[in-house]
């Protein structure tokens, strides 16, 4: 059977006449999650899972035309069944079950396996053909458990207040920032930057807790923010704002920072590998768990991941895709929200 | 090794050398005695023969994780470094092993002669028993660099403010003989082994680029004129039959020039002479790509003694019998080298450098622009009665290169660089046309910006046409303006030619790839450099 064929505008849904996260404007675009290579701007209609509603508004317009369902909540779409199950990669964001006549598609969008706290928890669901990313899909990232993580961070903190520094955090607006503010829970006072609080403001919006934060003003004073812990979106690396803050120490916060030569490209104090994406166990253990006949493979590392699939036995091919990796959704989400 | 490995992660992730001083100080001030004994000797390339083999250790990876060695090579080919890419793949650590550096340097030591099976059993407990950073400097204790930006210099400069004692002696000691099992460190630091008097070099005295009309600087007959080598500047020290030689870089290289080492012992004076170690073969000088083949070995074969030469251009004397005479003129110290060089033998291996004559400034820019026929790099201009200066001052010398030769290429591959830059692709192949298809004339790692290389990167990612092995073969469509000083025929290029020190000058976003260098057009530059 074939439910969904892979075009030049995104990923189709034959029978369904509607496209999964598409890159080129369509009728009918069923969306993953709130990030900008995944929500694109222009399509006449849009339906979302309900935390991702708010963010779909605040990002592409309030007057677009959005519908948004819970997990697991199915809606039936020219005699295909649609559901979204919780992908895990950042709040709101789904992986969306299309069923036809008892043939089961998953598409992914983007995924992480491990509990961040924050996000509703990746659920693995059985398929017939599974559509999964690879950002990461190279046996080098594997990623440390949250409370490891969260130790190295506070530990750093701990370090930099020990020296009178600032704590800088990097990360994206979406998601990044969100996971981050609850690393840092309880450490100390948490600044965001205002295009972070925005997209907070519109979370809390619909109801979901977040971890407190003040707003980082642009005419912040100095004594206050000294010491403290600051998130930004990556896109300020270098900005007037950083360097207005005092003896800042800052950390990118990404997976590729899992790499030497990535820590090192660009000048910061420190680089955690922090990521929202699967592991390289995580891509293998949700792939297994799906049981599916067919694999597919997009952005990231598709051509090695799919060649192990099959190697290993999972029938797999690679899918071109215009989903961005980890570096470039943080680029396009700056470009945007960052004001000068 | 929790503090070495903190140390290693602060030195690795900053790239200002004062942050990696100050890291190593740190350091130092709570190492143990040993410990800082084996810091020095892994930083100063001093390390004991590599214990383990690395495809032994490629291949118990792969045994220890089961992944088929092309995703093994693919990892690696991301990462850009073995070390860190086994250090990455392994699973999770199940027990935790604390070491001292040096117990883990004496282990590996006492490991080399045993049996492979022996050794894999040694390196597998290791490996799960540390975390993946400290698995890391494992990796890299048993062999290979670091490769996080510190030079001997930074180390003796962090010795330096630890200690207190001059940086200059310390690299003397440093890199004198001596042995970790029997020397302690304060007796390494303050060189007790060895007798810094005799090998104290002076600060080099360098000069700026030409600023202005030559007829600005006086009278042709107040300047000598000389010809500038783009060799390694070096000062040779001679003192109580001692002969100690040093970089620029303010490094003993002394062991890598044994031929000038062995004609100097002939000579009867005492001295220190300023000049540059360069390639030397039948009275011309050779490339520096030349020279380049005899730097940094531990050991310099009959075999590359043979190919490539190296002989001493001598510029100026700076000490003299144990008297210091950079005060004086520099008339007066060309007439005592040039005594030096007359009353010893000293064949064509210490060659001093030749004064040009001429009468008008005017003459002096048809001599420029030949210089780089014998792979000169231009003139130096100093002024006859100027000092030995300490450092560089204006005024006095002046530097005069040739302009570099330029063309328009387009880049096809595309390679990750090592180090700080195995993240993105940093290295370059370029091609001009010829007849319908394009022909290889260069390759190329500087002269881009970070912000221009991540752009590339990405445009790399993105238009990548096959992979061979590191190497991307990328669309031709990004066009670079590259600066060269210098082009000869050559029957091992594709081409048929050969640049010397191709760099890139910068991207010309404003050209098509129809709009590159003609291989025709290149070679035209052969006969007419102008």
């Amino acid at each position: 059977m074939k439910l969904v064929k892979f075009t030049k505008k995104g990923i189709y849904c034959i029978p369904g006449k509607f496209y999964l996260d598409p890159w080129l404007p369509v009728d009918y675009a069923i969306i993953s999650h709130g990030h900008a290579d995944h929500a694109r701007r222009g399509n006449k209609f849009y339906l979302c899972q309900t935390d991702s509603k708010a963010i779909l508004k605040h990002r592409l317009g309030a007057d677009i035309h959005v519908e948004s369902l819970n997990y697991n909540e199915p809606r039936i779409i020219n005699g295909v069944q649609v559901s979204f199950f919780p992908a895990g990669h950042v709040i709101g964001s789904a992986q969306i079950r299309l069923e036809y006549k008892g043939f089961v598609v998953v598409f992914t969008g983007d995924y992480k396996v491990k509990d961040d706290y924050i996000t509703v928890p990746f659920e693995p669901i059985k398929c017939h053909e599974f559509i999964t990313e690879s950002t990461f899909g190279l046996p080098i990232y594997n990623w440390l458990s949250e409370a490891q993580l969260q130790q190295q961070m506070h530990d750093w903190v701990q370090k930099n207040q020990a020296h009178n520094r600032t704590s800088v955090f990097l990360g994206y607006s979406l998601g990044k920032a969100q996971r981050l503010m609850k690393l840092m829970e309880g450490v100390d006072k948490i600044f965001v930057h205002s295009a972070i609080h925005n997209l907070n403001t519109a979370i809390q919006g619909s109801g979901i807790p977040l971890p407190e934060t003040e707003l980082l003003n642009y005419d912040f004073k100095k004594e206050d923010v000294q010491n403290k812990i600051v998130i930004l979106p990556p896109g300020l690396l270098g900005s007037k704002l950083i360097k207005k803050i005092p003896n800042a120490a800052t950390a990118i916060c990404s997976g590729w920072m899992q790499i030497r030569g990535n820590r090192r490209w660009q000048a910061v104090d420190a680089g955690f590998a922090v990521s929202d994406h699967a592991d390289w166990n995580g891509l293998l253990s949700a792939v297994k768990a799906t049981e599916a006949e067919k694999v597919y493979v997009t952005h990231g590392s598709q051509a090695t991941f799919s060649k192990y699939l099959n190697e290993i036995g999972i029938s797999s091919a690679e899918v071109k895709t215009e989903y961005g990796t980890e570096e470039e959704e943080a680029e396009l989400i700056t470009e945007k929200t960052v004001s000068p | 090794m929790k503090h070495f490995s903190d140390l290693i992660s602060a030195i690795e992730i900053t790239n200002k050398t004062n942050a990696k001083i100050d890291a190593l100080v740190d350091y130092l001030k709570i190492a143990p005695e040993k410990d800082k004994l084996w810091l020095i000797t892994l930083f100063t390339g001093k390390r004991p023969p590599r214990p383990v083999k690395t495809t032994l250790m490629r291949q118990w990876c792969l045994e220890i994780t089961g992944l088929p060695e092309w995703l093994f090579l693919e990892s690696y080919s991301s990462v850009g470094d073995l070390g860190e890419t086994i250090a990455l793949m392994l699973p999770d650590p199940n027990h935790h092993i604390d070491k001292s550096l040096s117990d883990w340097m004496t282990e590996l030591k006492a490991l080399k002669p045993k049996s492979d099976a022996e050794k894999k059993i040694y390196v597998r407990h290791a490996w799960s028993g540390l975390q993946v950073q400290e698995r890391l400097i494992f990796n890299k204790l048993i062999g290979g660099s670091f490769r996080i930006g510190v030079s001997k210099k930074t180390l003796v400069n962090a010795l330096s403010k630890y200690s207190g004692i001059d940086a200059n002696q310390l690299m003397h000691s440093i890199i004198g003989h001596w042995d970790i099992d029997t020397i302690s460190f304060d007796d390494l630091v303050n060189g007790e082994h060895i007798n810094y008097d005799n090998s104290k070099p002076y600060p080099f005295c360098l000069a700026y680029s030409l600023e202005k009309e030559l007829a600005e600087l006086g009278q042709p007959e107040e300047w000598q004129v000389e010809y500038k080598w783009d060799g390694i500047r070096g000062q040779i020290v001679k003192r109580n039959t001692e002969i100690f030689i040093w970089s620029r870089g303010e490094e003993l290289v002394t062991s890598q020039f044994p031929e000038l080492v062995a004609l100097l012992e002939n000579f009867k004076e005492d001295f220190v002479i300023d000049g540059e170690i360069l390639a030397l073969k039948d009275n011309a000088v050779l490339l520096f790509n030349d020279l380049q083949k005899r730097l940094n070995r531990k050991n310099v074969s009959k075999k590359m003694l043979e190919e490539v030469p190296v002989g001493f251009y001598v510029y100026d004397v700076l000490e003299w019998n144990g008297d210091d005479i950079r005060m004086q003129p520099l008339q007066y110290r060309r007439q005592l080298l040039e005594q030096l060089l007359t009353s010893n033998s000293a064949h064509d291996t210490l060659v001093i450098s030749e004064i040009i004559e001429f009468t008008h400034w005017n003459e002096l820019d048809a001599i420029r622009n030949k210089a780089r026929e014998f792979n000169s790099e231009g003139l130096m201009l100093k002024q006859k009665n100027s000092p030995y200066h300490t450092g560089r001052k204006k005024g006095d010398w002046w530097k005069w290169k040739v302009d570099p030769l330029t063309i328009d290429a387009v880049m096809i591959y595309a390679q990750k660089g090592s180090g700080r830059r195995s993240s993105k692709y940093t290295d370059y192949t370029f091609a001009v046309k010829k007849d319908d298809g394009l022909v290889t004339v260069a390759k190329a790692y500087s002269g881009l910006t970070d912000k221009e290389i991540t752009e590339i990167s990405r445009f790399v990612n993105k238009n990548a046409i096959e992979k061979f092995g590191p190497v991307r073969t990328v669309k031709p469509e990004l066009v670079f303006e590259i600066a060269f000083e210098g082009i000869a025929f050559s029957n091992r290029h594709k081409s048929g030619v050969a640049l010397r020190f191709p760099r890139i000058l910068r991207w010309r976003r404003d050209k098509l790839v129809e709009e590159i260098d003609t291989i025709e057009q290149v070679k035209l530059l052969i006969t007419n450099p102008n």
